[in-house]
């Protein structure tokens, strides 16, 4: 912090005036014993909204820019009638999900079919409030924050599997299926693949885990934990279920998967989260593996504008994926996670325990 | 309690790939495949009979509408078989043309078929790719037949008219500008042939770029190496014919075994493939390209040096040129006889095949003597390749029986007729 002493102090100021402002409304609108519990509340209530109304303004900016990216690709244009160059296209999509009748489909269960939406989209957003942006700017600054966010990542699929089964339709419950297949055969590698950074850093905070990396491109950890970067990337996609393992949704197989029956808003929450889930697992894998916020050459100033910068890299590389690969069978995605990723992770786990035993630097000394 | 059931999944009509109208009933372990029903018929406009009603001439536009992606090979077999009953032969120009464009069709359903496999796969640039080249190929039959699809260009006796002279230009709009439109217009400032022969120029490296992004691909070979395995004696015994056969290694050509049209004059190659299964497939569509431009440059360079009529100077199955017709009573009715009546046949039966892109391309055409077929019959290469659907998928996943379906480049315009 102390080579940035401006961009912490103006963020301090910030919290300060909060503080402060929230503490006079809730001594103001509350008793007095309830003031200071009030407080935090209101100041937790506003930080939330710090987080969340960028994201998903993001989110809505990641399916334009897919399109986009897509297109271009693909030689075509790309969305370009609502608005200038397409610009609000987003915004035009957003209404017309939320204008959408939504369709319970006959002998569905009507509390799961209802509830599943929901429980895909709050992990994805949960998991947001362990990550850092930049040094100290954290919401929640746990140690368990690492752990906390695998946990997290891995609930989403509940949902996934509770709208395949709740929704009474066959294409439906095979999404289900192959989902429930797909995660147990890379959530064991993307696990230990995230072991690997922590027995690197020593620490299961994030925001600790990322300040290690500090001073440069060459001190980040995708250096020495080379494959097991490429082994939680790619098992990043595996778990978002986009392409080339979006089997769970398949389209040109079981049509559109575990949310074949929705509509409306149904369908636009589970949108929601499989992007939010993209920008989470490229923001995770540019703090874990590059670096964070910290600055490619040491005499360039460090920001949250690297850390984006990082994560729509990452989010570039999703993009372009799917434009290029077939899409795997989903057995031989199990035969992936199980045969190729599981030993080369925990082969390449023995290997940083090596490195970090005899303190290789610059990374581990 | 009651025991464990197979699933049965409803596999289309309406299903993104379903190429078209195709019902599968699916009886399914989990996702293996115990049984595979394919359920035909929802395409079914009666072409047959329909033909039997019409004048000779009038049934072509139909053959168009069969197999709507290789549209000027059907017509071929239909006008074949029209002109060995008739025992006329067109002039050699009429010839060579129908072979150029039997080719350019087949660049055409090939290019189709692989962008909607690779879709189907999950490649899906591909199928924006290969439209792309279509494009030129359809500019193509419509700068001769005046549609881009149905065109109705081969008659009996030849073929409609002589190959344009100039090609159709883009001219600016709002949408694009003039410098844009003099890139577009790059290749169409000459003739027709100077159109096409540019296009075969580029097009080998097109088929480059595909194979860049599948023939190595890992997950490409994943998923079609080894899939819908058919050996050489089935797929005989199963009737395949076209690239399902020669992908399992069995070398049978129609342009070939039995040449009609110049094909005998021309120098090209018969692909086959080695294990049968969908990749080798694959692999014999995509020399296919190679090959069939390779063809349609000889055909290019021979139609340059040799002008000369493109349709057989008879009265009775000709019209008359319409100069003609304002000033000779003969032409008049000649031209009336044959939009309204036609004209007859020999009584007789025939067959007439011809390589499709797909495979035997039949039609059986029996004439009783009068101006109208008493029966046709379409010998549809697809048909015979559905049926052979459910041994192909059967202990594969679901993911498997859409490659299966791609690879069979099945078109229900054929199948259901």
């Amino acid at each position: 912090m102390a080579d940035r002493p401006g961009a912490a102090s103006s963020v301090q100021a910030v919290v300060e005036l909060l503080r402060t402002l929230t503490e006079r409304l809730a001594a103001w609108v509350l008793p007095e014993e309830l003031a200071l519990q009030g407080a935090l509340f209101l100041q937790t209530l506003f930080f939330i909204a710090c987080i969340l109304l960028p994201l998903l303004f993001c989110v809505a900016y990641l399916t334009y820019a897919e399109r986009k990216i897509i297109g271009s690709i693909q030689c075509r244009v790309g969305p370009n009638r609502v608005g200038p160059g397409g610009l609000l296209q987003p915004i035009a999509d957003t209404i017309k999900l939320l204008c959408k009748e939504v369709i319970l489909p006959r002998g569905a269960s009507r509390q799961l079919f209802l509830m599943a939406p929901v429980l895909a989209l709050a992990p994805s957003l949960a998991a947001w409030a362990v990550l850092p942006f930049d040094t100290d700017l954290v919401l929640a600054n746990t140690n368990a924050g690492l752990l906390y966010v695998l946990a997290l990542a891995s609930l989403g699929v509940y949902g996934i599997i509770i709208a395949g089964w709740a929704s009474n339709s066959q294409y439906a419950f095979l999404g289900a299926m192959r989902s429930a297949a797909q995660i147990v055969a890379y959530e064991l590698a993307m696990g230990f693949a995230l072991v690997g950074v922590v027995m690197a850093a020593g620490s299961l905070n994030l925001g600790v885990l990322t300040e290690m990396q500090k001073g440069g491109f060459w001190n980040w950890f995708m250096w020495p934990l080379f494959p097991l970067f490429v082994v939680y990337f790619i098992s990043g996609v595996a778990e978002t279920n986009r392409a080339p393992f979006d089997v769970a949704e398949g389209e040109s197989e079981i049509v559109a998967g575990f949310h074949v029956e929705y509509s409306g808003v149904g369908f636009s929450l589970f949108f929601l989260a499989e992007y939010a889930n993209m920008i989470l697992i490229s923001m995770l894998a540019s703090l874990l593996f590059l670096g964070g916020w910290d600055a490619p050459l040491p005499f360039l100033p460090s920001g949250i504008f690297w850390l984006l910068l990082k994560t729509s890299l990452f989010l570039f590389v999703f993009l372009w994926l799917r434009a290029t690969v077939p899409r795997f069978r989903y057995d031989q995605i199990m035969r992936l996670g199980w045969k190729v990723f599981l030993p080369l992770t925990l082969g390449w786990l023995l290997v940083t325990a090596v490195l970090v035993r005899v303190q290789l630097p610059p990374w581990f000394n | 309690m009651p025991g464990i059931r197979n699933m049965t999944l409803n596999f289309g009509p309406q299903h993104p790939a379903a190429h078209g109208v195709l019902r599968l009933v699916l009886e399914m372990d989990g996702e293996f495949i115990q049984r595979a029903d394919p359920h035909i018929g929802l395409l079914h406009r009666a072409t047959e009979k329909l033909a039997e009603s019409k004048p000779y001439n009038q049934s072509i536009g139909y053959m168009d509408r069969l197999d709507y992606v290789s549209m000027m090979c059907n017509e071929h077999a239909y006008v074949l078989a029209i002109e060995r009953l008739l025992e006329i032969e067109p002039p050699l120009r009429a010839r060579y043309i129908r072979v150029l464009f039997d080719e350019v069709t087949r660049i055409l359903n090939h290019l189709m078929w692989l962008g909607a496999h690779g879709l189907d796969i999950g490649a899906m640039s591909m199928f924006l790719y290969c439209f792309r080249e279509r494009e030129d190929l359809m500019d193509c039959y419509e700068a001769v037949s005046g549609t881009r699809m149905h065109a109705t260009y081969y008659r009996p006796g030849g073929v409609y008219r002589d190959l344009p002279g100039e090609m159709p230009r883009y001219t600016p709009s709002k949408w694009h500008d003039a410098a844009e439109v003099k890139s577009l217009n790059r290749a169409r400032e000459g003739s027709l042939l100077d159109f096409i022969e540019d296009f075969t120029g580029r097009f080998p490296g097109c088929v480059d770029d595909y194979e860049t992004l599948l023939t190595e691909n890992r997950i490409w070979k994943q998923r079609t190496v080894g899939i819908g395995v058919v050996s050489p004696e089935r797929a005989l015994q199963l009737g395949f014919s076209g690239p399902m056969l020669r992908g399992s290694g069995v070398a049978w050509d129609l342009r070939r075994k039995q040449s009609y049209e110049v094909y005998d004059e021309l120098d090209f190659q018969v692909p086959v493939g080695v294990n049968g299964d969908c990749y080798d497939r694959y692999l014999v569509r995509i020399e296919e390209l190679r090959e069939s431009t390779r063809i349609i440059r000889q055909c290019v360079q021979w139609l340059r040096a040799h002008p000369g009529p493109v349709m057989l100077e008879d009265a009775k199955l000709a019209p008359p040129k319409r100069e003609e017709m304002k000033l000779d009573m003969e032409s008049l009715i000649h031209h009336f006889k044959l939009f309204s009546e036609g004209y007859c046949v020999p009584e007789g039966e025939v067959y007439a095949a011809v390589e499709h892109p797909k495979g035997e391309f039949g039609i059986y055409l029996v004439s009783d003597g009068s101006n109208k077929p008493y029966r046709v019959k379409i010998r549809a290469a697809g048909f015979a390749h559905l049926a052979a659907l459910d041994e192909m998928v059967r202990g594969h996943m679901l993911a498997d029986v859409v490659a299966v379906i791609g690879t069979q480049d099945i078109v229900f315009g054929e199948v259901d007729r």
